[in-house]
């Protein structure tokens, strides 16, 4: 199938700040691409780019095998976008806002009010649907903000950080219908923070930080690239974490990595059970303390912080200007891990 | 052509919009309302004993005054809305949707006259309850009426630039009150300007808000043959001043907001 996005060498710089830094992009059409990376790390500056609201310093993006900068009108018609705050109106009520989108893509007055209940329905807010938005709870609006984004029916959708500030039921909920979208051919460009949601939803994942590249591959893909199985250790007091690094170290096939707060030590192995017994028996024989010990998978999460060095930080915060302030001061230091494993 | 009819479509799905909030938020209808009743009766009957214009009521003098101030104030609407819709990411919903790069634009300035309509109907009879008399004909009166809605909505363009600029509402507020304020009062609009100091009555015979409050005096029929004639152009020709200084603010701040709104980067 052909390729619906297309990005090379993307640059845009906000004074000294490099937002993007040569970003490539490639999404096949009827496929999700997932964005993923920590807060600052250039996802929405990358999504205003392709959605036309900004323009690049320098590179080139198609949508749909439009420029985005020559003919922007053009993408416009082909495009949907929920951006990164659900950018309903208060005042309005669910409807009418559907019903405004509908008139703006300039569906006509019958058509734009039968596509705004349908989409109601869909997204489980018929009930609400008369009443203003200023009601409405954090989930409902960011379904309001989805549906408006598919009024149209888009070919290529862009999700930001769809399910930032979410509850889990609403999340779940929301990864259900964007699921349901994709089966029926919708191409989709989704931006996330939540590793478990890149691994849930995208075909394709490209990891970025500092506006780069840092990976790309299928999520097993990526998991294989950081190793194999995952030995994860939690000992009895902080004395103990020093001589249970030094035990893992041996045992390891890669960086042990030391969570100080939560005394959690985690490794990459290849031995399997084997490589397990071994490390218990040495711990065993040093007298330290383990409280809690498995094997498990890799996951994203581990992806991310064998790459950057620092874990993605999944906030329930709006990403804003700190970012990369705050990425390099906890996350490099005390390797804070995010505390959801992905199934 | 069509280009035009597009967005002369989408400014009325906008401003449909903006009206909508007319009734959903009644406090701002109260408050766009309740304060020029208020200047109104403050200075009939506050000022109203101290202040006397030669030949004329003051009462007579002061309301076209207090139109022009409240429908300038009216503009901050326009600008605290745009802030709004910046800063909640409204404006890059509009700005993703195939729709006219002037329509949101259009639309928030068209919807903010009929606030203004509001408020000055609630000030002519108010102005009517306290003694303001209409004394022309209905044309010319009708003339008086359109003349600070010309004023007012060319001066919402204005404001529609400051606030996509600072994408703030409450900076936009802050600020129409810095500016608002003195350009309203260093003006005929409360106090004939002939006794200003000379630098100040300057300022208040060529800002273009005395020719909209002397304009429309003359329009209602609120000026006295017994007033000495104005010195200067703009206000023996305040209704031509006036129109002049509509045509240049939108020449000048149309494509600039147009402009603006195309770059708008919401943060
Ligand atoms: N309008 C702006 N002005 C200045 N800096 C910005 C602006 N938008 C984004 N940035 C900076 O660009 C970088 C990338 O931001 P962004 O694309 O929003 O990241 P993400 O969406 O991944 O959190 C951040 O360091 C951010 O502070
Ligand atoms: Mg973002």
């Amino acid at each position: 199938m052909s390729d619906v996005i297309k990005a090379s060498g993307l640059v845009k710089r906000y004074g000294t700040v490099t937002a993007l830094d040569g970003l490539d992009l490639v999404v096949p059409g009827g496929t999700v691409l997932g964005l993923l990376g920590p807060n600052g790390a250039g996802k929405t500056t990358a999504v205003r780019i392709l959605t036309t609201l900004l323009e690049p310093d320098s590179g080139t993006a198609e949508v749909a095998g439009i420029d985005v900068r020559s003919d922007p009108g053009a993408v416009r018609e082909r495009i949907g976008l929920s951006g990164q705050n659900a950018a309903v109106d208060e005042y309005l009520t669910g409807f009418e806002n559907l019903d405004m989108v509908g008139r703006l893509y300039k569906l006509g007055r019958g058509p734009a009010r039968e596509r705004s209940r349908q989409l109601l329905e869909i997204f489980s807010l018929s009930d609400d649907g008369d009443r203003p938005v200023k009601g409405y709870s954090g989930g409902m609006r960011r379904r309001l903000d989805l549906a408006a984004a598919l009024v149209a029916e888009p070919a290529v959708l862009f999700l930001d950080e769809p399910t930032s500030g979410l509850d889990p039921r609403s999340r779940t909920d929301l990864w259900g219908v964007i699921r349901t979208l994709v089966r029926e051919g919708t191409t989709l460009l989704l931006t996330t923070q939540y590793l478990e949601e890149a691994d849930q939803l995208a075909d394709d994942i490209v990891v970025i930080d500092h506006g780069r590249m840092i990976a790309h591959g299928t999520s097993d893909e990526l998991k294989a690239q950081v190793g194999g199985e995952r030995l994860e250790l939690v000992v009895g007091t902080t004395s103990d974490i020093q001589p249970a690094r030094s035990v893992l170290a041996d045992v390891a096939a890669g960086e042990v990595v030391v969570d100080e707060d939560g005394r959690r030590l985690t490794a990459p192995i290849s031995g399997g059970a084997d490589a397990l017994m071994t490390a218990l028996r040495r711990l065993d024989a040093d007298h330290v303390r383990v409280l809690d010990v498995g094997l498990r998978r890799p996951t994203l999460d581990d992806v991310f912080l064998t790459l950057t060095g620092h874990a993605a930080e999944a906030s329930d915060t709006d990403s804003e200007a700190d970012g990369s302030a705050k990425r390099d001061d906890d996350g490099r230091a005390k390797k804070r891990r995010t505390k959801e494993p992905v199934q | 052509m069509s280009n035009l009819r597009w967005a002369f479509a989408d400014g009325a799905v906008i401003a449909k919009r903006n009206l909508i909030k007319i009734k959903r938020v009644p406090d701002l209808l109260v408050f766009t309302t309740i304060s020029p009743i208020m200047f109104v009766l403050l200075f009939a009957y506050v000022f109203g004993g101290s202040i006397s214009p030669p030949g004329v009521n003051y009462r007579e003098f002061l309301i076209a005054g207090i139109f022009a101030q409240t429908v300038i104030f009216g503009a901050t609407f326009t600008g605290a809305g745009l802030a709004d819709d910046m800063q909640k990411g409204v404006i890059d919903r509009f700005r993703s949707l195939p729709m006219s790069r002037s329509a949101v634009l259009v639309g928030r300035t068209a919807s903010d006259i009929v606030y203004n309509m509001i408020s000055i109907t609630v000030m002519s009879l108010t102005g009517l309850i306290v003694g303001w008399r209409i004394r022309t004909s209905l044309p010319e009166a009708v003339g008086g009426f359109l003349l600070l809605l010309f004023f007012a909505y060319a001066f919402s363009w204005v404001m529609a630039y400051v606030g996509m600029l600072v994408s703030s509402p409450e900076v936009v507020s802050n600020a129409s009150f810095i500016v608002v304020f003195p350009i309203t009062f260093v003006a005929n609009t409360f106090v004939p300007s002939d006794n200003l100091p000379p630098v100040l009555r300057a300022i208040a015979e060529w800002n273009p808000v005395s020719a909209v409050a002397q304009g429309a005096r003359e329009l209602f029929g609120n000026t006295s043959p017994a007033a000495p004639p104005p010195e200067v152009w703009s206000l023996q020709h305040p209704v031509l001043y006036t129109l002049i200084w509509v045509a240049i603010i939108l020449a000048v701040f149309v494509p600039l907001s147009v402009r603006q709104y195309k770059r708008a980067a919401s943060r």
